[in-house]
């Protein structure tokens, strides 16, 4: 590999992953340094970080993956016919597959002067050690460039005690990432502290003394200006300059294809040194994208392409809050949603192109700027949430997190996942020691955000202001279902289906599964699937199912079980209480609990006594275990209540007879109110029926949970047919594709409720096919417990003698 | 006689025999009940067989109700994976549970306590 940079070793990381032994590898660097964090030298010219903090991959890292690598050798040549590349000083290295990674060169300007002591650019550490050593002997600094990089390394300058002046061509600062207000507002926060601006300034000639360094500036207009030390910040251009002298294709960039294969076969190129589609991509973000696709083929894996990226932005200056990404300056066919605080100092732009967020600008709280990002990424219509999409993602507040939304404001001991109990300053830690970039591997180290997962908001926040620009959230839409496999779960599910395969192996075989038998996320998920496309047909499992739904009962912290008897619709009688009261006796069973869904919970039994308990229960399974139909709760209805108008424990009854036993991608609740007055709280579930005088109403998509969501209106129906029907048939369709661990309120955000309601509502024979579809897949669907009291699956629940 | 034998050849050599090998279902597992901590026999696609004290380094949970997949299991409670080989955690989670002495012979599994 030539280039020891991120985009470059990040590649070979992504490559020791997937084929640690298929390479021998060398790396060429002209730097002598290891592989460092290049965002992050702003905050080192800052002082705010050191060197150390911003290494990214040690010399033993190299060691440790049997990486050969050759520091301070520059590369000169390269012999394409005998696959040898040569170094400067002669080295010279045989290829099977050469990668470049050569990166970018900042722009001079071609303006008299610029060769002259204290005239520098600002792109490496030697840079960055020249500006703090000129910062400690100088006094006036100009910047040229009111860019990204100019900014910072101004504002890293003004820290370091200079007086310093930026110097732009344009109109406003950052004109490629920002409109006129956020950029008006911008330069009135960094003038507070200290900088001064000179824009729409041309510069005409850089001044020397007698003694060959910089004394000043002179701009078109024939002004000038004092300066000891010149930055410029004006831009960076694709260092193609190897591979034009081998004779590589080379464009703005060195053209590769969505492979990031060059023109020469065995030659790759990732990072700011390529040109994509014509796009020359000066961000890190994309970068790792490049990496990933490049590792896939250079492993011979051949699966993935780099289709480009969207880039966002973020400005690392302490104590300004700035984000930008995508089409933030609008125009035809699109609309602004805008608010604009003067005295608050926060702005925020949103531009939407039919009802998806195409560009955001956001100044002053900058919060929710990976969640506009990922609506961007993933084209997600906003056409219901518009209203409210201006208050952020945090808008209805998720539990547990003492109604902390913004990640910045937070001190270091504040607990961020409340699961896993770790503090914000956990998380930014394992970021900075490990070298995280993703939320992935925030989840693998410190484990937060990876339980219940209603802190992900912040933890991406968090990850967000710590690397930076760096920071790019998973595209969902082509996220591989787990590390088995590069498949989302859509491919896999279509594969399923077309392809007729019938079990988990065949399924694994045919997709080319990288593991032997899959890993604790995707086997669970392909039984589910298989489950769903081959109704009593598929053979279930039981080894692919986590435990709880393999011995039909909750296991508790110490290994014991619980068990929920089925009540349809809240409803028992004096035999079952006696039965239930009998067994607690029997079995010891330490705990006798009412659960939120109107059941009995009896906790502490241990495995053993399972099948036992079920025979002498002898009522249904409540599947209160499973990713399946848990309880119909219900209200007392018209049958005793004075307000009813319905009688919805009938019809909760009804619907939980005609649906138990039905496995879901995830748990699905429901409930059924007989009046407005929903005393139920069918607004907080799955499926949640409210009576009303002429009928009944449907909601859907409701969460009472992790984070609270209303359910959303659905439809009106009359009779009790229709609402068996109109649920069955929507609970049909998310069990045919939402992705598995999705709950309805995941499912119908990603595909729209209007969606839903054209297959459902309007589409009347869609509607009864999949309802047709459910109740055959239900019917003679086992009662597992009535089963395991009978003897079936007797090893799952007996110990071994010796 | 037969009893006596086996007994003696438990005292002397720690060997007992727990079971068959098709009672362990394939990629599934067994536990043996024992005062100074239960074992997990666990059993996987290729018929391989390993033991482990039957508690997560991470909070106890028993191992014996977790997926197996490869070498590895994946703990019911919190899902660490832990390697059935050598029962320590996949990095970046960091701890061990204790192994024991496994064979198969005859399609009879024995583990030696």
């Amino acid at each position: 590999m030539v280039g020891n940079g991120m985009a470059g070793v990040r590649t070979l990381e992504e490559l020791l992953k997937i084929a640690p032994d298929l390479y021998e590898i060398a790396v060429f660097g002209a730097e002598p340094h290891a592989n460092y964090n290049r965002i992050l030298l702003s905050p080192v010219l800052a002082g705010e970080m050191t060197l150390a903090d911003i290494m990214l991959n040690d010399v033993d890292w190299y060691v440790r993956n049997n990486i050969r690598l050759m520091l301070g050798k520059k590369v000169v040549r390269i012999d394409r016919r005998a696959q040898r590349v040569f170094a400067a000083d002669g080295t010279a290295e045989g290829y099977d597959r050469l990668l470049l990674a050569t990166g970018s060169n900042p722009f001079m300007l071609p303006v008299p002067g610029k060769d002259l002591e204290g005239v520098l650019t600002y792109r490496d550490i030697q840079d960055t050690n020249a500006m703090i050593g000129a910062s400690k002997q100088y006094r006036h600094a100009v910047v040229i460039g009111g860019g990204l990089l100019g900014l910072e390394a101004a504002n890293g300058l003004k820290l370091r005690g200079m007086n310093v002046t930026v110097v732009h061509l344009m109109e406003w600062l950052m004109e490629r990432q920002l409109d006129r207000t956020a950029a008006q507002l911008l330069q009135q926060s960094l003038e507070a502290k200290g900088l001064q601006f000179l824009l729409q300034k041309q510069t005409a000639e850089i001044l020397g003394n007698v003694g060959g360094r910089v004394r000043g500036v002179r701009f078109k207009d024939g002004s000038e200006i004092v300066a000891d030390l010149v930055v410029m910040a004006v831009g960076i251009r694709p260092n193609t300059e190897l591979a034009e002298s081998a004779g590589l294709y080379c464009n703005r960039g060195i053209v590769v294809n969505d492979t990031m294969q060059t023109y020469d076969p065995k030659i790759y190129a990732v990072g700011e040194c390529i040109s994509h589609r014509g796009i020359a991509y000066g961000l890190v973000a994309p970068l790792f994208e490049m990496g990933k696709v490049c590792a896939n083929h250079l492993a011979r894996f051949g699966i993935g392409r780099y289709a480009g990226s969207v880039t966002s932005t973020k400005l690392k200056v302490a104590g300004i809050d700035l984000f930008s990404a995508g089409d933030f300056a609008g125009g035809p066919g699109t609309e602004d949603i805008v608010l604009n605080d003067t005295v608050g100092g926060v702005y925020k732009k949103l531009v939407l192109r039919d009802n998806r967020v195409v560009g955001a600008v956001l100044y002053g709280d900058t919060g929710d700027g990976s969640w506009y990002f990922q609506l961007m990424r993933d084209r997600q219509s906003v056409a219901e949430s518009r209203d409210h999409l201006m208050f952020g993602r945090n808008h209805l507040g998720n539990t547990g997190h003492q109604g902390q939304s913004k990640a910045v404001a937070m001190s270091e001991e504040m607990e961020v996942c409340g699961c896993n109990g770790v503090p914000k300053g956990g998380i930014v830690r394992a970021i900075k020691e490990k070298g995280l970039f993703t939320l992935e591997d925030v989840r693998k180290h410190t484990k937060a955000s990876s339980s219940c997962g209603s802190c992900t908001g912040l933890v991406e926040q968090i990850l967000a202001s710590t690397v930076g620009g760096a920071y790019a959230p998973q595209l969902a839409a082509t996220k591989p279902m787990c590390g088995c496999t590069d498949h989302t779960h859509e491919e896999v599910r279509k594969a399923i289906r077309e392809h007729r395969l019938t079990s988990i192996p065949a399924a694994m075989r045919f997709l080319e599964w990288r593991t032997p038998n899959g890993c604790a996320s995707c086997r669970p998920a392909l039984n589910f699937y298989l489950l769903c496309a081959w109704p009593r047909e598929y053979r279930d499992d039981p080894q692919s199912r986590f435990i709880n739904e393999r011995a039909h009962a909750n296991i508790q912290k110490d290994g014991s079980f619980s068990v929920v008897p089925r009540m349809f619709g809240g409803v028992t009688s004096a035999a079952e209480l006696r039965r239930i009261a009998d067994v607690v006796d029997k079995y010891k069973i330490p705990t006798v609990k009412v659960t939120g869904g109107q059941r009995i919970d009896l906790l502490g039994v241990k495995k053993e006594d399972l099948p036992k308990v079920w025979k002498d229960l002898d009522m249904p399974s409540g599947h209160a275990y499973a990713k399946a139909l848990r309880t119909v709760k219900t209200c007392v209805g018209s049958e005793w209540c004075r307000f009813g108008v319905q009688d919805s424990t009938n019809m909760g009854i009804e619907l939980e007879k005609a649906l138990w036993r039905m496995y879901a991608p995830h748990k699905v609740k429901m409930a059924v109110s007989g009046c407005p007055r929903n005393c139920a709280e069918s607004g907080v579930k799955d499926v949640g029926v409210i009576g009303v005088d002429s009928g009944w109403e449907i909601y859907v998509g409701g969460n009472g949970g992790i984070k609270t969501e209303v359910a959303q209106f659905l439809c009106k129906v009359k009779t009790r047919e229709e609402v068996l029907e109109y649920a069955g048939a929507f609970l049909q369709l998310y069990r045919e594709e939402a992705r598995y661990l999705d709950r309805t309120v995941h499912y119908i955000q990603r595909v729209g409720l209007d969606t839903i309601k054209k297959r459902i509502v309007e589409d009347a024979a869609n509607r009864k096919a999949l309802y047709a579809r459910l109740r055959y897949a239900l019917e003679g669907e086992p009662d597992p417990w009535k089963e395991r009291a009978a003897g079936e699956d007797r090893r799952e629940f007996e110990a071994l003698a010796v | 006689m037969k009893a006596t034998a086996a007994l003696r050849e438990v005292r002397v050599t720690g060997w007992v025999r727990v079971c068959r090998l098709e009672d362990i279902p394939p990629l599934g597992a067994r536990v043996v009940h024992r005062d100074a901590g239960d074992i997990a026999v666990f059993r996987n696609a290729e018929d391989e067989v390993f033991a482990l004290i039957d508690r997560c380094p991470h909070k106890g949970g028993p191992l014996s109700q977790g997926i197996v997949h490869g070498h590895k299991v994946a703990c019911p409670l919190h899902g660490w994976n832990i390697r059935l080989e050598d029962g320590c955690a996949v990095a970046p989670d960091i701890g061990c549970a204790a192994t024991f002495p496994v064979r198969v012979e005859n399609g009879e599994v024995f583990l030696q306590i």
